[in-house]
Parts: structure tokens; sequence; C-alpha cells
């Protein structure tokens, strides 16, 4: 059996209202493959997400996970290998955690047994037995993503998983989130916090106005900007520091700090050069600090670029 | 099949964690035990059986108060859980939208007709001590069935409602249009008409079928037509029933209106972008 995409879109376009909000856009996600999606607020990753799950329907083009229409025929059997967090989780508030859970397992045809399981994955064992109603913000996401869980999903949809969690309960969601990936399960995140994902190697798509910008993992994308490389370095001595700008090769721009640190740019590709360069015909270099360009400034240029000037 | 009920019994247990199903309970029994002792008060001086007057009276009663409650209950269904935002999750589960809308009518249906059953079993049992020998105990049993299935359709009729707003207040309007207009407004628009026609252009085949094609009138000719104690306990004695009222034509008129909005209910929340 050919082994079929998670997620397959293709020249999709969806319009609400007059608006586009997205725009012929064309993305796969292998199986077992990640994405994370980013884009300013109305980009359109939730569209996106509900097109996937075939709560919207496409005015043009196609969509297909694991390998049927999501609004069409064999859409129900597909969604019991799905999870899906949604942005601003609602659940039943009368219910209690461990009711909640359950009901959503016997739709997944899941054992209810399970679910204690599960809850104690999310840290949610002790409030099990408390009505969702009263959970905190943190807590009814650990619950949602508790439901994500139910099962044995191949394809999961996170939308903006993070907001409202303080910075352990994220570590700890990303941690699930880790050994998810490891187990085979394809992720797709939204999210903006974009010092989270860089420490994720995986397949970014940068969606600005339905349109999608830019798309291929952290190295590519690096590659594709061609940003430079920043290389700090601190000397000795503000002599060192005269004597190392003196000696640079062409195309390299320094800019100087505080008498004896000294900032270099320089295009990727000469990044060992400059530093065979830098280690062999200077003294007096006390310290020296590589910055590849962040995501963050990735972004900000796929963004800038794709203004129409 | 399985979707279908696990979805029917959350709705029928959250009716019952909500103390739905128990105030409908409460307020039907409330009703159907005065109407019983009070409704039959002038039975003794006319003769007539003292349960053909209840039956009577209580499918007076229900065919105001039942469609209001399944509206209530239903109208909310669908619109509200899309409101609130559980609804975007639930289909993303291994649930058809056909499966969703026609566990809830389970659900709520039962419920109600739960809470129908206990309030004129309640109310039963009082008439066996009232009127022990009485020969329309078939007839009790009619109304107690129909006015379940009058629940279902109210609830089906709801959820249609429930199916195309995108806010729950358009929907409640809606709701309560939808019973003035069929419960109370129908009936005095077509005595109205009748009244000022003389009976030039309406003929008896006419008016019945018209009558027939409402879900209220539907229930009160199969109550009201079908046993002649309850005719004459009605004043229907001597009346015309044939045609469109004779028979079970009524009960498949009730049947559709509770089918056909079911159908369109589905049909339209299908093509629903949540």
């Amino acid at each position: 059996m050919p082994v079929e995409n998670a997620v397959e879109i293709q020249g999709v376009t969806k319009i609400f209202a007059t608006q586009y909000a997205l725009q012929n856009l064309t993305l796969s996600v292998g199986a077992g493959e990640s994405l994370a999606l980013l884009g300013h607020n109305g980009a359109g990753k939730t569209t996106l997400m509900k097109l996937i799950l075939g709560l919207l329907r496409p005015d043009a083009g196609q969509v297909r996970i694991l390998g049927v229409d999501p609004v069409g025929k064999g859409a129900d059997t597909a969604r019991r290998f799905l999870g899906y967090l949604p942005e601003n989780i609602a659940f039943y508030p009368s219910l209690t955690g461990a009711e909640t859970l359950a009901f959503y397992a016997r739709l997944k045809h899941h054992p209810v047994s399970d679910c204690a399981r599960i809850l104690d994955r999310v840290g949610l064992a002790g409030a099990a037995g408390k009505r969702v109603g009263a959970y905190s913000k943190g807590m009814r996401q650990r619950l949602g993503l508790a439901q994500t869980l139910i099962g044995s999903p191949k394809v999961m949809l996170l939308d903006e998983p993070t907001t409202g969690l303080d910075p352990e309960l994220r570590n700890g969601f990303y941690e699930i989130v880790r050994h998810l990936e490891e187990e085979g399960v394809s992720v797709i995140l939204s999210s903006h916090a974009l010092t989270e994902l860089e420490a994720h190697t995986r397949k970014i798509a940068i969606l600005r106005n339905g349109v999608l910008i830019a798309a291929g993992t952290l190295p590519e994308l690096r590659e594709r900007a061609n940003l430079p490389i920043h290389v700090r370095l601190r000397t000795e001595d503000t002599g060192a520091s005269d004597n190392i700008m003196s000696q640079l090769p062409n195309g390299i721009t320094p800019k100087r700090f505080n008498g004896h640190a000294i900032e270099l740019a320089l295009p990727a590709i000469r990044k060992m050069e400059i530093l065979r360069h830098l280690t062999s015909t200077s003294d007096g270099i006390a310290d020296l600090e590589v910055c590849l360009p962040s995501l963050g400034d990735l972004y900000l240029y796929f963004q800038n670029q794709s203004v129409p000037s | 099949m399985r979707s279908i009920l696990i979805i029917a019994i959350k709705e029928f247990r959250d009716g019952i964690r909500n103390r739905w199903f128990l105030g409908a309970a409460g307020a039907l029994t409330v009703f159907a035990l005065g109407l019983t002792f009070l409704g039959s008060a002038p039975s003794g001086s006319v003769g007539v059986d003292r349960l053909a007057v209840t039956i009577v009276s209580q499918a007076s009663l229900s065919v105001f108060l039942l469609p209001l409650m399944a509206l209530l209950l239903s109208y909310d269904a669908l619109v509200g859980e899309v409101e609130r935002g559980t609804m975007a999750l639930l289909l993303t589960y291994p649930v058809a939208r056909w499966q969703v809308v026609i566990g809830k009518f389970l659900g709520q249906t039962v419920g109600l007709g739960c809470a129908t059953a206990i309030s004129f079993g309640v109310a039963a049992g009082c008439l066996v001590w009232l009127a022990p020998q009485s020969t329309n105990w078939f007839g009790y049993l009619v109304l107690v069935g129909t006015s379940i299935m009058l629940g279902g359709i109210f609830v089906a009729i709801g959820l249609l409602i429930s199916a195309f707003p995108r806010q729950r207040a358009a929907a409640a309007a809606f709701a309560f249009i939808v019973w003035l207009l069929l419960v109370v407004m129908y009936d005095m628009a077509l005595l109205g008409w009748l009244v000022a026609d003389g009976g030039q252009s309406i003929g008896a085949w006419l008016f019945n079928f018209l009558l027939v094609l409402n879900p209220a009138d539907a229930f009160r000719m199969t109550n009201l037509a079908g046993i002649e104690d309850v005719r004459a306990a009605a004043g229907l004695l001597g009346t015309e029933m044939t045609g469109p009222v004779a028979g079970i034509t009524p009960l498949i008129s009730m049947v559709l209106w509770m089918v056909v909005p079911l159908l369109l209910s589905v049909m339209v929340f299908r093509r629903k972008q949540i």
C-alpha cells in the first residue's frame, strides 16, 4: 500500500463574503511529517485547518486528508485518525473532565477505561471529577490536548495551542507533541510564538493574507532568504580590534561596539571562509559568537518580501 | 447507529442533568392532575364518561403546551453548540452530521416523551380510581402516544429552526413565531376565513383537508374524532367526520410532520459552514 500524504491541499481558494481567506494555496504534509503554520492574525491559518477538517468547504481546489475528501465519502472513518485542538476550545460546562473525555472516547470507538491514563498524561488526573465549567484556561487547554490523544491519531491539528499557557505548561505541551512526532504522528500546528517553534526542526509554512509566501524547513528557508549571518567578536583590547578591522577580506561590513567588540555581517556561504580567516590571521580574539538568522528574522523577511512594492 | 446512540444518550442525560425533563414532567403532571379533577367536574350532570372529558381537556392542553416545550428544548440544539464552539470539535470526530441531528432528535424526543408518559401516567392512576368502568382507555392510550408524537414533531421542527441561523437569539425568535403560527394563528385564520366565507367556497372536504395539514390540528383530530364518547365530550357529535379527517389520515399527517422537518434539517445542517 502506498503511503498516503497526511494532508494534501491543491489550489485551494476560500472566500468569505468578498474577501479571500485563502488564495490558490497548494501545500502537502507527508505521513509522519510535521508542519508549523505561521502568519499574522487573519492570515488564514484557522481557515486552512477548518478546510482540512471539513468544517468548511473550499470554493475552489481540492483538499485531501489521509487520502479522502474531508467533506466527502469516507471522511467519517478518516476522522477517527484525527485530533483537533481548536484555538478557543469549548466544552460542555456541566460535564466533568472524565465525562467529557469518555464522551469523546466513545465517539472515537476507543475504550473509556483508557481515559484515566490520558488525563494523567496531560496532568489532569487530580481534576478528573471536577466540572469543566470550573476549569482554568490552562486546564481547559490540557483537556483539549487530552481529547486529541484519544485513539491512535495519525494527524493532529493544533490551532494556537500554547496561547494562554505559562512557560512550564508550554514546555510540558511541547514535550507531548515531541513524543507524538516520534511515534510518527503528523502534527500541524499554528503559533505566534516563533522562538518556541524554532526549537523544533519541522517544516514551516508562512501565510500572508491567505497566500502561501514561503514553505520549507528552517535551513531551507534560511538558504532561500539568504539573510546575512552575524559573527560577533570580542577582542582583548582596542588595538586588536583595529587590527582585525584592517585585515578583513572584501565584502564584509564590520560594525564596532564600545571599543573592543565587532559585529560582522556576512553572506551565509562565506561563513567557514571568514571563520578560518579570523582564527588564522588574527590574534587577540577573546570570544566569538555566530548568530544564524532566527525564525523571527526569516518570518519578517518573507512577510516584507511579499508586500507588493 | 452507534454514534447516533452516543449523541442521543448524551442529549437525554443533559436534559436530566439540567432538570429540563424534570421541570417538563412536573409542569405536565400539575396540569394533567388539575384537569383530571377539575375538568371532570361538569361530567356528572350530563352523563358523559369522566375519562372522555379528561381526554378532551388534556388533548386541548397538550396541543398548546407540548409544542412550546419541544421548541424551547430543540431550537438551541444545533445553533447553540455552533455558537458556543462545541460543534466544531464534535464534527471533527468520526460522526456524520446527519447522525448528530438524528441523535439529538432521538434524545430530546425520548426525554420529552418520558416526561409526557410519566405525567399522563400519574393522571391515569387517579382516573382508574375516578372512572373505573370507563370503556375509553384505548382513547387514553392514543392520547399518550400521540402526545409523545406531538413532542417529536415539534422537536423536529425546532431542529430545523436550529439548523439555519448563526445566532441563538434568531432561532429563539423564529421558534416562537412558528409556535404562534402553527398552534395559535392557524386555527384562528381558518375559523375567520370560514366565517367570512359563509361556506361559499370552502366545502367540508377542503376545510377538513386544511385542518389535517396542520400538525396540531391533526393531533386534535386523532384524539377528538376517534371515539364516540370523546366526540360527545368535545361537542363534536353529529359533525361530519369524513374525508381527510377520517381514519388514519391525521396520523399520516403527523408522521410526515415529524419526518419531513427532520430530513430538511439534516439537509440544511450538512451544508452549513461551522
